[in-house]
């Protein structure tokens, strides 16, 4: 038997942080890839610490549901999974490339394959991709359009900032929008000024966040001049300084990122059939049908706790 | 009661690696078989004897055939919790080796086997339905078929406080993951962090659930439960002190392990007690350093301090760190009083209940308002001196 847990932060204050973590199980469960689906957190239940009691099976992924290599990933969950042979070294990463571990939890005695986070998996930039295209309705989005991918952005890790600049130069290189752009809340270059780093018309901006919450639904929609005030909302695309902006939320209430937990268990071994294509297939239908296209305003206080 | 072909055959293809199981054994020897259950036995039968003979053992067979072809797992937590359901004996666990605490007291409603039924006893009892209840839970094992009976149940499940609720009034559902929505607001629509709060809200109904979805929506209503359960019922419940589980932390929790001991007594009165969460706290200051307040009656156990008092530690390991001053206010004794009556309230989650027009009520809006207008000056501070300095 193999299971995945999806290792989340969650929130004591926002009842809607979690939301993706729940949809993206779901999805996953529904492929019938794993005999065990749970979802776990830092601050709701299951907790990290009682998570894998839980389950029966003997081989477990976990993939965080995070968005770079850092304190949660290196630190947190491991310890509170209790995989006491764990080394941030066995990643060998160099703050992107993190790929899985295999250890044991110590008050089970079950195979853990820690893996790294989704944030970083070459299969997000796809991710973030089609996330403009739901944003904007356009399959084929790309000419005359540029994207920026935006980060929150810290000093006291520069992980953070590695993962929204490697996803925006993979999708550089791909040639596909005129112009591609990182850009952070916290640091340099910051998304206040989203404008002056553009020349196309059209920009669409993809805030590389888990949920949605205090950040992707109030501060950057109000820093980028949206909207004055974000519990009036806002229109996408919007008018600012001449260009339109297709704002999207939060990458991670994408559909297409269950295929990157997957993804992530697949490379750590885990036989998940033809599980990727299922959800591959649903993501697209639901992109076609642009069933949840565009962010809701009002979606809570964040997960800031 | 009839016992269905493919359940005899299975069971015969067993007998000859024998079979025992809740009262039924069957054994094979040179073809001949052997058949006992508590009200009958009988020997040197061929298989054509055997058959008939499983006929009237019928009860047996079917019990046999859900327990062990279509639940099995045993030794895990779902299996010894659905068993738990229909008071079975909880075989897999080890009565002797049972921790403290109300599964293992030998008496009352929660504990493992002390309360099981024997077979024919539990088959009267699951034609009107075995409950249980699971904290906030109320659960019912019951047949499919009531009327001919062949084993297997089903599991119904409902607040506690909707025993008596007519079935029609109630919000019915199929999907264990429905009970995730249901347990993330409490009545008032308020967010509830923590699942073992006693605030789960009625008004619906789970019918019909297999085991493996019972246990699934449990799981989703009181996440880990059933795995500490079993875990405590086999006496191997790992326990982390308040210490231990304190000094772990890092990053911005760091600071919770200079939480003063006497701060850690206050903080579990506040948080850890049976009007605040269903847990029964296990853990104690440090292992053979217990603390003084009282861990509780709640059903499950709990293991270690939880990410909300993790949360709150911190922000009283700061506020701690600031030491005490001396301050001159004015206050009548009655608003002195009113004082202790307004954190009372606040402490006891009652100001919702206090009436408009009570303003014999010190935690009365009106009375509280009025006391701002008195004694807060023009900045909206209490008109305090200090005067240790």
């Amino acid at each position: 038997m193999q299971a995945l847990v999806i290792a989340a932060h969650g929130s004591h204050l926002n009842p809607d942080a979690s939301d993706p973590t729940y949809a993206h199980a779901d999805t996953i469960r529904e492929t019938g890839a794993f005999d065990e689906v749970r979802e776990a957190f830092w601050k709701e239940e299951p907790h990290f610490r009682e998570v894998i009691r839980t389950l029966e099976s003997d081989e477990v992924f976990v993939v965080p549901l995070f968005i770079s290599e850092g304190y949660f990933t290196e630190q947190i969950i491991p310890r509170e999974l209790r995989l006491d042979d764990w080394d941030p070294d066995q990643w060998e990463s160099d703050g992107t490339s993190a790929s899985q571990a295999t250890l044991e939890a110590e008050d089970v005695g079950k195979t853990i394959h820690y893996c790294g986070p989704v944030g970083t998996h070459d299969a997000m930039t796809d991710v973030i991709i089609q996330r403009a295209e739901t944003a904007t309705e356009d399959p084929n989005v790309g000419d005359g359009f540029g994207l920026t991918v935006v980060g929150h952005g810290t000093d006291r890790n520069e992980n953070s900032a590695k993962a929204i600049e490697y996803h925006s130069d993979r999708i550089a290189e791909r040639d596909r929008f005129d112009e591609v752009t990182a850009l952070f809340m916290d640091e340099e270059p910051e998304v206040d000024d989203v404008t002056d780093y553009f020349e196309s018309d059209d920009i669409v901006v993809v805030p590389l966040f888990i949920a949605d919450g205090y950040h992707t639904q109030e501060d950057i929609p109000e820093d980028m001049g949206l909207t004055e005030d974000y519990r009036l909302g806002w229109d996408v695309p919007s008018e600012v300084d001449g260009h339109q902006i297709w704002y999207t939320g939060a990458v991670g209430t994408e559909d297409l990122l269950a295929d990157v937990l997957l993804e992530r268990a697949a490379d750590a071994g885990a036989d998940i059939g033809d599980a990727r294509e299922a959800v591959q297939k649903l993501a697209a239908s639901v992109a076609e049908t642009g069933a949840d296209s565009g962010p809701e305003p009002n979606a809570g206080a964040g997960a800031g706790d | 009661m009839t016992v269905a072909t493919d359940d005899l055959e299975i069971l015969l293809e067993r007998a000859s690696a024998g079979v025992a199981f809740d009262g039924l054994h069957v054994a094979e020897t040179d073809g001949e078989y052997t058949l006992e259950t508590p009200v009958n036995e009988w020997t040197g039968l061929n298989e054509t004897d055997l058959r008939q003979a499983l006929e009237s053992a019928d009860e047996y067979v079917t019990n046999w055939r859900y327990w062990q072809e279509e639940i099995g797992s045993e030794g895990t937590a779902r299996r010894a919790f659905l068993r738990w359901c229909e008071r079975a004996p909880v075989t897999d666990a080890e009565p002797d080796e049972a921790t403290t605490g109300p599964w293992s007291d030998g008496d009352g409603d929660a504990d493992a086997d002390g309360d099981a039924l024997p077979v024919h006893e539990r088959y009267d009892a699951l034609r009107d339905g075995i409950n249980r209840e699971w904290g906030q839970l109320s659960i019912t094992a019951r047949f499919v078929d009531i009327d001919d009976p062949d084993g297997e149940r089903v599991y119904d499940l409902w607040h506690v406080d909707d025993a008596g609720t007519d079935l029609g009034d109630l919000e019915v559902y199929d999907d264990p993951r429905d009970a995730r929505d249901l347990a993330t607001y409490d009545e008032d629509g308020r967010y509830r962090p923590l699942k073992t709060a006693p605030t789960l809200p009625g008004g619906w109904t789970f019918t019909g659930l297999s085991g493996d979805e019972l246990v699934e929506t449990v799981e989703f209503f009181y996440p880990a439960t059933v795995a500490n359960w079993h875990r405590e019922l086999r006496g191997n419940l790992d326990v982390d002190h308040w210490l231990e589980t304190a000094e772990r932390q890092t990053g911005i929790y760091d600071v919770i392990d200079e939480l003063p001991r006497e701060a850690v007594e206050w903080m579990v009165e506040a948080c850890c007690v049976d009007s605040q969460c269903l847990r029964r706290r296990e853990w104690q200051y440090e292992e053979g350093d217990d603390l003084d307040v009282d861990g509780g009656d709640g059903p499950f156990p709990c293991r270690e301090p939880c990410s909300l008092v993790i949360a709150a530690a911190r922000k009283w390991a700061i506020l701690e760190s600031e030491s005490e001053r001396t301050y001159e206010l004015e206050l009548t004794t009655s608003e002195l009083n009113q004082l202790e009556e307004l954190i009372d309230a606040v402490a006891e989650g009652h100001t919702d209940e206090i009436r408009e027009a009570d303003v014999n009520d010190g935690a009365n809006r009106y009375r509280a308002r009025y006391l701002r207008a008195k004694r807060f000056d023009d900045e909206g501070d209490l008109e305090a001196t200090q005067v240790d300095e």
